[in-house]
């Protein structure tokens, strides 16, 4: 896509422009139907409707909501830090935003496809830590500062898994860029990375107990750098009041919000690239092709989804102790372990 | 045991610090004085015969003769019985010995009677209002309070 | 105003040497939980001294929702007029209020209550005991962060206020069990509807069970934490599923009993530790979790079983009791629920001194949450079952 556009605009601002806008209207788009589908998933394990009144079932809801959050008055409390406290939901929207673009859409559309892609998107996704501190801080809430703290010892944590887990993924594949990565894993569902990958059977056999493990970890781990239940210590309403964005308010409280949803499909369209194939079909090479692949990989991407919100609104929240403890003491070492097995197996 | 056995074991044990009694009331109440509660409250709990473990109740009461005092009720889980004991103290002097240091529970309690009758507990570890302001002016529930006609600024009857 | 403020004398702050070898001087920091916090339930005040996340100490602040209960009783000109400010005590249980008031006025008064009342009281009163811990369970959940058994929890809840409702017209304050009987008979339809109602319960309680009880997470965050030892629980005084869930067998509809529960079969239900320790978090959610199970037992038989007759004994409008006093308890659905009434003889209370359970079971909070973390105090608080209304009255 790069190409076809560099040929037709030539190399200008613009061209970089639209090379970066998709992710972004996505994003907006898609948070838009996310919070669409978590109240109604939500409302319906509880007995609930929801949403019935703004479009058929509600579907309007979300851009009356944004209407509404537009309208609210930005407030900034007197004693707060206020460059650092308007900065930080940007900032925490940057990180994530920025993970975006070594994330693959298709075969023909990746933001940018650098050599280094899975490791630059967990590299970036770092930023969203000092967001959330510069916002706890600069809210001058104890509260806040709670969360703040909190969420950075979490996402440190959970960074460790989520990398180890994708080195299993790395060393089966042999590399960093997302799309040669999905590229290794074409030609059906047998192919993907969580199944072995495309190598001999005796191997994809014994691989497999490994690739299954990294990839529930993947997962896991997932959820707990996006900080939703029953991860999500950081803004723990029943502890913190609301942790880092207990003073937000308004447009910067939304955007928090957005960025929280955007992570929510960036660890899982992560997981889905390196563990079940991005944009390659499932059946071969029936259904596939550049636009087909936007359709799987959007599809793979939203059911992991829907999954954290299955989780968020059945589980109970996991205490902070508990919570380095998963991380350090479970996590971990299962990933050393099939760190170890994966090695051994491909060398042999 | 019945609250006549108490009674006299508690009159042979203390003498002049144990009172009047009514032990044919709906609920038999024994008065002690209010300069010994605790150590009798003390005997009361720790004696195997008694071991009144568990306070109910303790309320302030403002009695029709001027006088405050503090109604405890008292049970025990291994025995099963009950007793009422009361201690009374004068409106100048109004100074009762806390029993924070036997049942827990009192403590709350005597905080409560203090905020609402003015009865001031010694050797209580932490006597401070509990249900009304820190600043509110008197002791509501004696029968000689006036609702003051301002609080804070704000008007209060309506 | 006197101030405490003073440190268990066990806690000692200990100063971390860093790899420089100078000392790391660290502080406690003082933090307000509430009145406006979402899991202090209502407008408690909760003054943490907080080390990191550890709690090193807990000053409950009360008296937000002060309404003069007992000022109130004291000024009214009828006995019975007393029934809807006891009603507003503990506005998650009021007909247990109200039971209990009218048990310690009929004491006073010395008379007999018709048999028919007598059922419809206990029906009543069990109704409202599940329709309460429905709440403290529900939200305990929340507390721990589980919104869905929340609602479940709420819509079981609905089913009794409506039954509520159609007995007589409100949902939340009754003023329906009034000293000599009840204010109107039992609706047609009600004894269907309740079976109904038990029927489905069931079912709840079970996905309640799956989806929470048994939960791992739920279990790590609730077992061994709050730990109430059966000696500081009854030297604090703290009674129904909190004195149950530290193994004490106590229960005053069983050890002191009052209306006709010894007619029934049921059993009460303590806390064994299954999960941790006796007398944690959990066994206290789990006394809860039984007893609801038993008060569907005992609504069902009364049901069954409910004679036909009068709802009101033959008093008089203006009661008027000769002097004397009485203390007369009953179990609420968060413990011990006392009323002291001294009359004087004539037709309005000389004194009126509640007794709340949720107010003792809260002055024991400080002494079982030194040392817990600031969630584990959110478990701990959510664990009491306070009410506000009662605690401060």
């Amino acid at each position: 896509m790069e190409e076809l556009l560099q040929s037709i605009i030539g190399e200008s601002w613009i061209l970089y422009v639209l090379l970066a806008a998709p992710p972004l209207v996505f994003i907006l788009v898609y948070a838009l139907v996310t919070v669409w589908t978590e109240m109604k998933v939500s409302a319906h394990m509880q007995d609930r409707l929801a949403y019935m009144y703004t479009g058929p079932h509600g579907i309007l809801q979300p851009v009356a909501d944004i209407l509404k959050l537009l309208q609210k008055e930005d407030t900034v409390p007197a004693a707060a830090d206020k460059p650092l406290f308007i900065m930080a939901p940007y900032l925490v929207f940057i990180g994530t935003y920025a993970g975006f673009a070594a994330l693959p859409f298709s075969s023909a559309y990746i933001g940018s496809d650098i050599n280094l892609g899975a490791f630059y998107i967990i590299a970036v996704s770092s930023i969203v830590v000092v967001g959330l501190l510069m916002a706890g801080w600069a809210s001058n809430n104890k509260w806040s500062i709670f969360g703040a703290m909190r969420s950075a010892a979490q996402i440190v944590s959970y960074e460790i898994p989520t990398a180890l887990a994708l080195l299993v993924a790395v060393m089966i594949t042999g590399s960093l860029n997302l799309q040669d990565v999905i590229r290794f894993q074409e030609g059906g569902i047998l192919n993907w990375v969580v199944f072995g990958g495309p190598l001999p059977v005796v191997q994809k056999l014994l691989l497999l107990p490994f690739t299954v493990t990294a990839f529930l970890i993947m997962f896991i781990a997932g959820v707990a750098e996006v900080n939703r239940t029953p991860f999500d210590l950081p803004e723990a309403e029943s502890e913190l009041v609301q942790g880092y964005n207990t003073e937000y308010s308004g447009m910067k409280f939304a955007i928090f919000y957005l960025a929280e949803y955007a992570n929510m499909y960036l660890v899982s369209g992560v997981a889905a690239c390196l563990f079940l194939g991005g944009w390659s079909s499932p059946f071969g090479d029936f259904m596939s092709g550049p636009l087909w692949g936007v359709f799987w990989i959007v599809a793979k991407g939203y059911f992991f989804v829907f999954l954290q919100i299955w989780i968020r609104w059945t589980l109970p929240r996991l205490r902070v102790d508990q919570l380095m403890y998963t991380s350090w003491k479970v996590l971990i070492p299962f990933l050393f372990v099939c760190l170890f097995g994966v090695g051994l197996i491909l060398v042999l | 045991m019945t609250a006549q056995e108490i009674y006299d074991n508690l009159k042979a044990k203390f003498g002049d610090a144990v009172g009047e009694a009514k032990l044919d009331a709906l609920q038999p109440w024994i008065a002690i004085s209010e300069t010994r509660t605790r150590e009798i409250c003390q005997f009361l709990r720790d004696e195997p015969t008694f071991a009144f473990d568990y306070l109910s109740c303790l309320s302030g009461m403002d009695y029709p003769d001027g006088k405050l005092g503090v109604v405890y009720h008292l049970f025990s889980m291994t025995h099963r019985h009950k007793i009422v004991l009361r201690t009374m103290c004068t409106r100048e002097h109004p100074h009762i010995q806390s029993v924070s240091a036997v049942w827990g529970t009192a403590n709350w309690h005597e905080r409560e009677a203090y905020d609402m009758f003015g009865i001031v507990f010694d050797e209580h570890p932490d006597l401070r209002r509990i249900l009304c302001g820190d600043d509110y002016p008197g002791y509501p529930l004696r029968k000689d309070f006036k609702v003051p006609e301002f609080y804070n600024g704000m008007k209060v009857p309506y | 105003m006197k101030e405490s403020r003073t440190l268990p004398t066990d806690y000692v702050s200990s100063p971390e040497r860093t790899s420089s070898g100078r000392t790391l001087r660290t502080d406690e920091m003082i933090l307000n939980m509430g009145p406006q916090h979402p899991s202090t339930h209502g407008v408690l005040r909760l003054e943490l001294v907080v080390d990191g996340e550890i709690v090193v100490d807990v000053i409950p602040h009360i008296g937000y929702l002060h309404r003069c209960f007992e000022k109130h009783a004291e000024h009214m000109t009828n006995y019975q007029q007393v029934i809807p400010y006891a009603d507003r005590m503990d506005y998650l249980s009021s007909m247990c209020n109200d039971w209990a008031y009218a048990l310690a006025v009929e004491k006073l008064l010395k008379i007999e209550i018709p048999e028919r009342v007598q059922y419809i009281r206990l029906i009543m009163a069990e109704l409202q005991r599940i329709a309460s811990h429905l709440i403290a369970v529900g939200t305990y959940a929340i507390d721990m962060g589980a919104f869905t058994p929340f609602l479940w929890c709420f819509r079981d809840r609905e089913r009794i206020l409506d039954l509520f409702e159609m007995t007589c017209g409100a949902r939340l304050l009754y003023n329906y069990i009034w000293v000599g009987g009840v204010s109107h008979d039992l609706p047609p339809r009600f004894v269907e509807k309740t079976k109904d109602f038990c029927r489905d319960f069931r079912k709840t309680l079970k996905e309640v069970h799956d989806v929470l009880s048994y939960n791992e997470i739920f279990i790590k965050r609730t077992a061994n934490v709050g730990v109430l030892p059966k000696d500081v629980a009854i030297n604090y005084a703290c009674s129904g599923p909190m004195l149950r869930g530290s193994g004490v067998d106590w229960d005053l509809r069983r050890d002191d009993p009052y209306g006709i529960y010894d007619r029934f079969e049921w059993a009460v239900q303590i806390g064994k530790g299954e999960a941790g320790t006796v007398g944690d978090c959990w066994d206290r959610y789990m006394v809860r979790m039984r007893e609801m199970e038993e008060s569907t037992k005992l609504i069902e038989q009364a049901v069954a079983s409910i004679p036909e007759g009068n709802v009101q004994s033959a008093i008089p409008k203006r009661i008027r009791p000769e002097a004397g006093e009485v203390y007369v308890r009953s179990e609420s659905p968060r413990g011990e629920l006392g009323f002291y009434i001294v009359s004087d003889g004539t037709a309005s209370p000389y004194r009126v001194k509640a007794r709340a359970p949720a107010f003792v079971n809260l002055s024991v909070l400080s002494e079982i949450s030194r040392g817990a973390m600031v969630a584990d105090l959110v478990a701990i608080v959510g664990s009491v079952d306070i009410v506000l209304g009662e605690v401060d009255r």
